[in-house]
Formats: C-alpha cells, structure tokens, sequence
C-alpha cells in the first residue's frame, strides 16, 4: 500500500460506517443471489428435475444399460482429457503471445480464433473435409498420401481444440494482461531463469483463470455431440451422443435419463473439485497492462512461429468456407477428371430469392438481424445476471461454498434431455421467441461468473478503502477502482455471451425452431437437401456468419484498446 | 448498493417485458399449431389461402427429426402442445399408435388415397406422402469406368464395387434404418451376413444423410470419395431443380432393382386433447387436398399419395420410383427395431 491514509478524517470513517451498517450483509448476499439463482431454478433445475423424475425408473438398471453406460463413460473421459490437455498446449502460449505481445494483424488474429466457437458443427466438419478430406486440399498437393482423417479419434481431438482454444485465450488472456511484469522483471532480476519465472511467479498467479478455463473446456469437450458424431463418424461414442440415442432415436426414456444422471453427476464432481483447488488461491493485485513489441531474438522467434501456426490452425479451415462460396468447384455435368473452376456470385444472389415460395424462407438480412437481435439480448441478459453471482462467488462465505459448483451444471447437464424437460414444464410458452435468448443465457452464464469472478477478486480491497477512506464516494470508488479492472473481464465475458448466441449453442434447448430463424438455422435448412445450390447457399450463410463474427470481435476489442496502459 | 438497485430495477423491467410478451394472446383467427420435423417444408401462399379462408393463424413448430418430433407430442400427452402432428413415419407409427395419442377422423379425402398407404385402420394416423430411401449413383463415374451399374443388393458385395458405397448409421439417421430394413426385408434373419460381406466389401458408415450426401458422394457439391450414397430416389430431381447451371440432365440417378429401395410413408394426425377440432379437421383434409399434395413434391421432395395430384415436370423427367420397393409392417418394425439395430451395430461398427 503505498498512499497513507488519512486517519483524522472523521467524516469520512462516518460515512463508511453509516454504509456498513445500512445492509446487513446476509441481505445483501441474499440480494445478489436473489435473480441468478431464481433464473437457474427457473430455466434449468426445475425442468431438468421434472424430465428425470418423469423418466427414471429401475427398469432401467440393467446389464445392457450398464455395460452401455460404462464403456461411453469411458470414451467421453478418455477424449475429453486428451482434448483439454491439447487445448492448453495450444492455448496457454496463445495466451501468453496475446496478452504480451504487440504486433501487427494482432486484433484480426485474435479475433480469427474465436470464429470456430460461433459456427455450426456442419460448418465445420465441411471446412475441415475441404481441407483434409478424401477430395481435400492435402490430397490435392501430396496425392500419395492416404491417411483418413474424417472418422477418427485425430478428428475429433483437433476439432476440440479448434473449437475451444479461445476459451483459453480470452480467460487466461485475460488474467495474464492484468499480471502487474514487474514482478516478472523482479524475480529475473533476483536470477530466476524464464522456468523458473513461469514455475514460481506467472502459473501460481495465473492458477484460479486456467482452472476455470479448463473446466470450462473440458466440460465442453465431456458434452461434446456434435464433433464426435460428425468428425469421429458412427465408431465413436460419448455419453451425450448416447443419450440422444436413447432418448430420440429408440424411445427409450428411463435409459436416457439414466445416463444423464450420470452425466450430471461427473459434472458435479469435476465442479467440486474445481471449488476445492481453485477457489482459494486468488491473489490481489493492482492491474497493469503492458504491451511490448518483440525484440529479442527469442521473442522474435516466438510471436513469430506463433502467428504462424495460429493463422494456419484456424484461417486453412476457416478459409475454405468463403473461397467454396465465390467459386465452383465442379466438373461440366457428365464430364469427369479436369474440375473447372468458376468465380460466381450465384450463392448471395440465390440467398436473397425465394424460389419456391416456402414458408420457411428466411431473407439473409432477417436472419442476420435475428442472430444479432438475439445476441445483444443475450449480452446483457448474462452480464446482468452474472455480476451479482460473481461479487458473491469473488468473496466466498458459506453459502457460496456450496452454490458455486452448482453454477457449472448448465454446461454439464444432456441438452436433449434438458429440451425434453422444458416441454413437460412450460408447454405451450415455449413457442415465444423471447425464450431463445433465456436459453442461449444459460450456456452463457457459467462463463459470464467464471470470467467476471477472477476479476472481481482480485480487486485490492485495501485501494478501495483507501479511496473511500480519502473522501471518493462509492461510485467514485467503483468508477476510479474497480472499473479499470472489470472492464477488461467485462468485455471478454461480453465476447462469450456474444459468440455463444451466435452460434445457436441453446438451440437445441428449445421445443421448436424459433419463429425467427437465424443464421445456423438457415445453414441447417439448406444443407438438408441435395443440389449445388443449397451446398453453395449454405457455405454463402456460413461465410456471412463469419464476417459477422470477425467484425464484431473487432468492435469488442475497439472497446479495449483506449485507456490500456493507462492502470 | 446502489449498483444492486439498479440491477434488480433492470432485470424486473426485462423480465416484465418479456412476460407480457409472452402472455399476450392474439385476438381474433384462431391459431392452429401443427408440430412437424424440421425436413417439413410448405409452400407460403397456399397456407395464406387456408388461413384467409379458415380465419385462422397456421404456427409450425418445427421440433428435430422425425423421432424428436414424437417424442415430444408423447411427452406432452396430457396437456397438448399442438394441435396436429405431422411427420410421423411407417418406422415410427406403431409408437404412436401405442402411445394413442390421436384421435380418429375418417378425412373424405381418403377416398382418394390408395390403400396401399392406409397403414392405420382406425384412421387416426393418416398417410400425406410417400418416398423411396434408395441407393443413388455418380453417373459420370461409372461411364468414366467403364463399369456395370450394380442392380441389386447383391451385386453390392461383388469385388468391383468394393470401397465404393456410403451409407447412413441406422442408429443415428432414418434414412440409414430405412436402407437396413431394406436389407432385412430381402434377407429376413440373415441380414447380418450379408452386411458383413458389405463390410468385408469396404461400406464406409457415417452419421447421417448431409455428412453422406455432401462430405462423401461424389457427385455432389461435396465431391467425396465414393460414387454410391444411401439417399432418396428423388433426389436427382433435386440435383437438376438445385443445379448451379441449368442442367440437360441428372448428375446422379437411383437403383431401382427389386428391394433394393424402402418405402417411408409419412403421416399426420389429429393430438388427442385439441381444443381446435373442428378446424384440425379442416387442417388434415386440406393436407389431403389435391393443393396441398400438388405442393408437396417440390417443398419436401416426396411424392404425392393423393391419386388426382399431378407431379412437377423435374419430377416425371428425373425423380425415379421403383417398381417393387421393400417392405415391413410397422408392427414387425416396432417390434425389432432395437434388435435389428443392436445386430447390425455389433456386426458393422465392431
């Protein structure tokens, strides 16, 4: 602490006494708690405990449940481990290069590393195939080569870590960008080597932000659906691919609900363990944020071979998307061999025609302001009801102790069953558009806490009483202190809530199609029948979501950029 | 506290706002909501015309695949979510039967279907369309080889077509259940030889029909490996009406030989616990109605089981019925189902 603080002061010690005493704490706590906790039993505890109690029976325990049970238990761990740890290895340096580094083409790197998180699984799994599929661009160049990539253990691994190192990144980033470096310099001055720095200073520093982010990304990858059953074909299995399974494709309910208690119940093990070891270790430091150009070689080296792999890890996938949709790649009909390559705009102009005079027809530009309209809604719906979750979870009591792991149920629990259980509960009130951005809250909210709370604790409470103390007034206090520090995680939370509507994570919480459609729903409806067009609309759709993404990715970090350096 | 204030005051306010969005009730036409598939696909102006003429607003909930879309409305049994269910299939209908969750109405429109569709005596599920789950091959392919186009199953597992086939998990797509009932339909209890030889042969097995269609055929957009798809037999029509240039002809046609095809009846019926009878009844016969049935080829690609709708033009010239497509009774489908799939998975996937 560096200022002193001004002991005679009276009417100041007055005033923070009169503050202290106008809210008894648990009231306040009570107060914080009272709209996140009654939105979660709304949207998620109480449909979930109707749909399991309507569906669970013992007739589901048996051997063939069991021995089904046990062996995609087994898989979902066994992949989600190996997901999250390629994740961190391609993360935390990510990380590191982002939080650190200036350089040019860094807002649009940044900003390409969190398109994957928005796109659909179809999407994705067509990038990937252009890329490395049986007709793709590594066997164009190196015909001899005969790997198969679609449909296999690689595929799903490298679509996770596609998928998800932006959790890492924005984290982690986060929290690395507010390490005050003199400590750093300080622990290389006293002769520490950069394993040491690391080993001693920045990962204890850092351990509450990549615990969280690795909860989040490993609960990610143990609920994955989508990847395993596209990428990793009809061999591999998890326990969310098996509940959907049960539940849609066999009617077979008591089973379903079997497996996701036991889903439910891996989530809540891995939510406690990560409140016993992470919770406790956050530090209270004063933010600085320094950014230097490379200099030393090493560093040269390192942003460099960085950008590199980065930029080919997410632009190849990304980039086959809008190359497909401005050029067709197709032989003349009934001529093979020589693929003639044609630049057309048909695919844009195609989206803007109603062809058949559907009912399901959306106009592009509908569907982007449905996406977006959803979107905001969904940003400050999450921020509204993650910070008072957060400042209770940044200075845990008792009750906090047992809420917190409660928080992460959302990702963990089956979606389709999930689905199931808003029908049985809400019915009819399901059809009403004004429950999509609810839903898309609820994935949201779990990373909204998880990067506010970090935040929120590290706020020194001393700088705080030291301001009051000196006469600033409680806004004062919030808009001099605390906002400095929270609008870094604010605006990485924001992004989450952001990208996680975008890319439709709640649809499939919901009964129904909205009755206004966006833009993965339009990419679903043209990939669902055959014809060049409906491809070639569907890659237009996708590449449309994109930009969306890449520009507002780059309006967030505009937010950012004035006054860093500043604290 | 005066942040907390604010939160609260605003989060009151949005959720005011939503709550009075949600529970305000449309006056005036009646609204009839019909749970559906998402493959569901109508043409705008003759829904306008139904609702003009009916003074009613038309909702579509389009609810997941076949399989969601029932299970939904078995779910919501005692307090109905809509007031007609469409899209329930022969694969599926005994389910629904089971579940008796439709009430009967005997439509005077039926006089117009053939019986071969008419799977529910009781008329409560009641057929609106019909397609064919057959294979569908890369024309130029088997030209540019010189190669036969296989006819029937068993040419399938012949040592000139090894590695040329994609077909669908039954498990995970309904067009891939539809395929292996055509195998079970031919072969009865020994179908699971046969698709070992199938897979001794190379079948390459994916989740469903897009990651089949346009990551694996090759004469798709996709331009995949293998020049054999399990698809629809109207799919070529499909290919021409959704053709990035104008086409002569077809890029894919189907195989026709004898069992080689299934045959998906989809049908519609009246939720029991409809406050709306009247006018789900006046739903179901305009589903029926030669309109209706006329918009249907081109919406959903299907054909038409009313006998007075005329096809599009695509559809005479490139879309392919077989002649003797297999079958199953919905209560054998019923019963096996899980069997069958349990079988075909240990033999396949293991």
């Amino acid at each position: 602490m560096n200022q002193p603080i001004n002991h005679g002061d009276a009417q100041n010690t007055e005033m923070i006494k009169k503050l202290r005493v106008s809210v008894p704490p648990w009231l306040g706590r009570l107060l914080l708690w009272l709209f996140p906790l009654s939105f979660l039993t709304i949207f998620f505890f109480l449909p979930l405990s109707k749909i399991l109690a309507f569906t669970f029976d013992t007739s589901a325990f048996d051997a063939d449940n069991f021995r089904i049970a046990g062996s995609a238990l087994r898989f979902t761990f066994y992949q989600a481990f190996l997901s999250t740890l390629l994740t961190l290895l391609i993360g935390l340096p990510s990380a590191y290069l982002f939080a650190r580094y200036d350089f040019r083409g860094k807002s649009i790197l940044r900003a390409l590393t969190a398109v994957p998180f928005m796109l659909p699984t179809v999407v994705v799994a067509a990038g990937f195939s252009a890329l490395l599929g049986p007709r793709g661009l590594t066997h164009t160049l190196f015909p001899l080569s005969s790997f198969q990539f679609i449909g296999t253990l690689p595929a799903i691994l490298i679509a996770h870590v596609f998928y998800n190192t932006t959790i890492i990144i924005r984290i982690v980033g986060t929290a690395l960008s507010s390490l005050d470096p003199k400590l750093e310099q300080a622990a290389r001055s006293l002769g520490a080597d950069t394993f040491h720095v690391w080993k001693n200073v920045i990962l204890p520093l850092l351990r509450p932000a990549i615990f969280a982010a690795t909860l989040l990304v490993f609960l990610f990858d143990f609920t994955s659906f989508g990847v395993i059953l596209l990428l990793g074909g009809s061999k591999f299995s998890t326990l969310e691919v098996e509940i959907y399974l049960q539940a849609v494709r066999q009617l077979n309910l008591p089973s379903a609900a079997l497996l996701a208690v036991l889903q439910l119940i891996c989530t809540l093990i891995f939510s406690i363990l990560y409140t016993r070891f992470a919770s406790r270790s956050t530090i209270q430091l004063a933010p600085r944020s320094t950014l230097i150009k490379p200099q030393t070689l090493k560093q040269k080296l390192f942003v460099t071979l960085f950008c590199i792999l980065l930029s080919a890890f997410f632009l190849l996938p990304l980039s086959s998307l809008p190359i497909r949709s401005l050029f067709r790649f197709e032989a003349d009909r009934g001529q093979r061999g020589e693929v003639q390559y044609g630049f057309t705009t048909d695919y844009y102009t195609e989206l803007f025609i109603n062809r058949r005079g559907s009912v399901f027809y959306v106009p592009p530009i509908q569907a982007t302001l449905n996406s977006l309209g959803y979107a905001g809604a969904t940003v400050v719906l999450s921020l509204l009801l993650g910070y008072p979750a957060a400042i209770a979870l940044a200075k845990p009591a008792r009750l906090e102790k047992f809420l917190d792991p409660l928080i992460m149920l959302p990702l963990g629990s089956s979606a389709v069953m999930l689905g199931l259980g808003f029908i049985i509960t809400y019915g009819k009130w399901l059809t009403s558009p004004w429950l999509v951005p609810f839903a898309h809250t609820l994935v949201a909210l779990p990373f909204v806490i998880r990067t506010l709370q970090p935040a929120l604790a590290s706020i020194p409470q001393r700088l705080r009483q030291a301001a009051s103390s000196l006469g600033a007034s409680p806004f004062e206090v919030w808009r001099q202190i605390d906002f400095p520090i929270l609008r870094r995680a604010t605006l990485a939370a924001g992004t989450f809530a952001f990208t996680i509507s975008l890319g439709e994570f709640g649809a499939t919480l919901l009964i129904a199609r909205p009755e206004y459609p966006t833009i993965p729903i339009a990419i679903e409806r043209f990939l669902s029948q055959p014809g060049g067009l409906n491809y070639g609309q569907s890659m237009a759709m996708a590449t449309i979501l994109m930009l969306l993404a890449i520009i507002g990715m780059l309006a967030i970090e505009k937010f950012r950029l004035p006054n860093t350096g500043e604290f | 506290m005066k942040r907390l204030t604010f939160f609260l005051l605003s989060v009151c306010l949005l959720l005011a706002a939503c709550a009075s969005q949600a529970t305000s009730t449309p006056v005036g036409p009646q609204t009839l909501t019909i749970i559906t598939h998402d493959s569901f696909a109508v043409s705008e102006d003759i829904v306008k015309a139904f609702e003009q003429a009916n003074n009613a607003k038309i909702v579509f909930l389009q609810s997941g695949d076949a399989g969601a879309a029932l299970n939904k409305a078995i779910l919501t049994k005692d307090a109905p979510l809509a007031d007609l269910l469409f899209g329930v299939d022969n694969t599926f209908l005994s389910r629904a039967l089971e579940a008796d969750i439709f009430e009967e109405y005997a439509s005077p429109e039926l006089k117009n279907i053939s019986t071969e569709f008419k799977l529910d005596a009781s008329n409560s599920a009641l057929p609106v369309d019909y397609g064919d789950v057959c294979i569908n091959y890369d024309k130029a392919y088997f030209a540019d080889k010189n190669l036969p186009v296989p006819q029937t199953l068993e040419d399938l597992i012949k040592p000139e077509y090894k590695d040329l086939l994609v077909v669908e998990n039954p498990a995970t797509s309904s067009t891939g259940l539809a395929f292996l009932l055509a195998t079970i339909a031919h072969y009865g209890d020994t179908f699971t030889d046969y698709w070992s030889s199938l897979k001794d042969n190379g079948v390459v097995v994916v989740d469903g029909w897009e990651t089949a269609y346009y990551t694996n055929f090759s004469a798709s957009s996709g331009k995949g490996p293998q020049p054999l798809v399990v698809s629809y037999g109207t799919s070529p029509a499909a290919e021409v009406i959704f053709a990035e240039k104008p086409l002569d002809d077809a890029p894919t046609a189907s195989m026709l030989g004898p069992d080689t095809c299934f045959r998906q009846i989809e049908f519609v019926g009246i939720l029991k616990g409809t406050q709306q009878r009247a006018l789900a009844e006046k739903f179901v016969d305009f589903m029926l109605s030669q309109q209706f049935q006329e918009d249907i080829p081109l919406q959903m690609f299907v054909y038409p089981v009313n006998l007075n709708a005329a096809l599009p033009n695509a559809f005479v010239k490139y879309a392919q019925a077989p002649e003797k497509p297999a079958t199953l009774s919905p209560d054998v489908i019923a019963a096996k189902r899980d069997e069958w799939i349990q079988g075909w998975t240990d033999v396949v996937l293991k």
